[in-house]
């Protein structure tokens, strides 16, 4: 299979493709800020509190840094943390909930019961106290607390599919021809349910990037970092609802939300192929 | 009534690791977060020995073994006694918990049953009628809000209904003047000033459900005995609600119990934007100061809570679904 083809499925269904398009403009936002945006995030050389104009699109902010420049950047901060923290959460929940499917008696035992520990315990109450007894904030606190909290899902849905799978004819030959565990399970039986890895992490980034935004909104961030999180946490903290600064309050939410639902929309490209009877008849 | 029984011993099993997690946090951090705080507090005021034992036994500051500290730990525990809250010197802990929870234990519940009601029969009908307009403009609208981050939303919400066209309070959970008690002045003002909150937390959490139940129906409405009881030429009232809903929400009824922790977690903030006097806003108070033993009494509440409510759905579970009862199910 050419690397195209793998593209196909997702570019056949429309919802998938305009979530696919939407991700795209935002990753090309990113990489090409410092070109789109008029000033730098930093620069607070203007005028406090201005409403939106030809010279600052959304207004400025308290400090009187340009809203629209310091949205283009954030793209930068909240699409890493949002894919770092997704891709770690389902490497996490990847290793612990096949080794959980595939072995038998107390290694399930003690991974089932972490996993259901880490889904019954609420994620944001737990991300807040880590957060607050860190003796640093930044970034890496950020996507190391969402990872801790967040990769019990997967590794549920995961371990499930293992379990089924394991009987399989193909996973005995390869037991029979001497294959260790770990092999059998990354090599035989992982690429069976890609499809579930890839919904997974789709699922995982969009509540990394929900969460993200909620601790930074918090104060648990770098509030000196720019991200469309500290940008609400700035607004709020600075009177933005009072002053009727509409623009610098609705951008970087709005932004989050749109970087979500095409997430979502790309997965349901993904469960399409995981389950055909969701594929619409011809 | 096994399966009850192997569910009830997972869910005091993850009770008992969320206390000692909260047991170890402070504990293993470096830096001794513990002891900063213990000397602040000597700044605060006179404070009994009994309150400072309280507070050293909760943050872990002996020379006792952790052994020891951790049987001292759980004895603080079972007499709800969490110290006193850095924050609100004299107050203890259990105190200002007592205040808050009331509030968020009324405003979660009420409308996750709402979101998880509305948003069912939505993802019925959309399964239904699937392909239809209603279905495509409905589940379109639902996976964008709920992409919604809660707390921006429930901002959007206060600059247009309460500070633009001023329909609604802007925060807190009663006016201002009012004294609390149990008379309907008071119940009305309350109710008034929890609408703006609860709107927030409905439409963001609708979608889930929403989503969840449709894919469910789809399915279900592909099996075998909706396709026989289709060719029997059963009305559509029955096949739809009869046959094909019926299975289609017990897989829901199982994540309704799990994403109470996402619907509590989303309700924090929503609270801290509409400084709604519930465990949110007192969780937001208690970081912003290292309110160290306040947040720990926090954490554990929660979780007992979200504990409670994944019994009761457990329940809930055990009553509809027949296979469970019998010893199969999937725990």
């Amino acid at each position: 299979m050419s690397g195209l083809a793998v593209f196909k499925p997702f570019w056949r269904n429309k919802l998938a493709r305009t979530g696919m398009i939407i991700v795209l403009l935002l990753v090309l936002v990113a990489i090409f800020a410092p070109v789109i945006a008029p000033y730098s995030p930093y620069n607070s050389s203007f005028p406090p509190m201005l409403g939106p104009s030809a010279q600052h699109w959304l207004g400025t902010t308290q400090a009187g840094q340009d809203v629209f420049s310091q949205l283009v950047y954030g793209a930068r901060q909240s699409l890493w943390v949002g894919f770092a923290a997704g891709t770690a959460a389902t490497i996490l929940g990847l290793i612990i909930g096949l080794i959980a499917g595939y072995a038998p008696g107390i290694v399930d035992d003690v991974l089932s019961y972490l996993i259901n520990v880490f889904l019954v315990i609420p994620g944001l109450p737990l991300m807040i106290i880590l957060a607050a007894y860190a003796p640093v904030h930044g970034s890496l606190l950020i996507i190391f607390v969402i990872t801790v909290t967040g990769w019990a899902w997967g590794a549920r849905v995961l371990r499930s599919q293992v379990t089924t799978l394991r009987s399989r004819d193909y996973v005995a030959a390869a037991r029979f021809a001497g294959d260790g565990m770990l092999r059998i399970v990354f090599r035989e039986i992982m690429p069976n349910m890609i499809s579930l890895v890839a919904a997974g992490f789709l699922g995982a980034a969009v509540s990394a990037i929900l969460a993200a935004a909620g601790l930074e909104f918090l104060g648990l961030g770098d509030p000196s970092i720019n991200s469309w999180g500290t940008m609400l946490y700035w607004a709020e903290n600075s009177g933005a609802l009072l002053q009727g600064q509409w623009a610098w309050l609705f951008a970087p939410g709005f932004l989050i939300a749109v970087l979500g639902t095409s997430l979502v929309l790309i997965n349901f490209a993904v469960d399409e192929m995981a389950n055909p009877r969701l594929r619409k008849k011809a | 009534m096994r399966y009850l029984i192997r569910r009830g011993s997972m869910l005091l099993l993850t009770l008992w690791s969320a206390i000692t997690l909260n047991f170890l946090l402070p504990r293993l951090m470096p830096g001794n977060p513990a002891e900063v705080m213990l000397a602040k507090f000597k700044g605060k005021g006179n404070m009994g020995p009994q309150a400072i034992y309280a507070i050293k036994v909760m943050l872990g500051i002996t020379n006792e073994s952790l052994w020891h500290q951790y049987l001292q730990y759980w004895g603080e525990i079972f007499h709800f006694n969490f110290g006193i809250s850095y924050t609100y010197f004299p107050y203890s802990v259990t105190h200002m918990i007592a205040q808050a929870l009331p509030w968020t234990l009324v405003l979660i519940g009420v409308t996750t049953v709402l979101s998880f009601l509305i948003g069912t029969g939505f993802g019925i009908w959309a399964a239904w009628t699937r392909g239809s307009w209603f279905d495509m403009s409905v589940t379109s609208i639902f996976t964008f809000t709920s992409s919604f981050p809660y707390f921006w939303f429930a901002m959007i919400v206060v600059f247009i209904l309460a500070f633009t066209f001023q329909v609604f309070p802007n925060s807190g959970g009663y006016a201002t003047q009012m004294v609390p008690g149990f008379n309907m002045a008071f119940l009305g003002s309350a109710i008034y000033h929890s609408i703006l909150p609860a709107l927030t937390i409905l439409v963001s959490s609708l979608g889930g459900w929403q989503l969840q139940m449709r894919n469910n129906m789809i399915a279900a409405l592909n099996e075998d005995y909706v396709v026989l009881a289709r060719a029997k030429g059963l009305p559509q009232r029955v096949l739809a609600m009869g046959y094909a809903a019926r299975n289609a929400i017990l897989p829901n009824m199982t994540s309704f119990a799990m994403s109470l922790g996402f619907v509590v977690s989303g309700a924090i903030l929503v609270e801290l934007v509409f400084s709604y006097p519930g465990m949110g806003s007192l969780l937001y108070n208690a970081v912003s100061n290292e309110d160290y033993p306040l947040m720990q009494g926090i954490f554990l509440m929660i979780v007992v809570c979200v504990v409670a409510a994944n019994l009761v759905a457990d329940i809930v579970n055990v009553a509809l679904d027949p296979r469970i009862r019998r010893g199969g199910g999937e725990a």
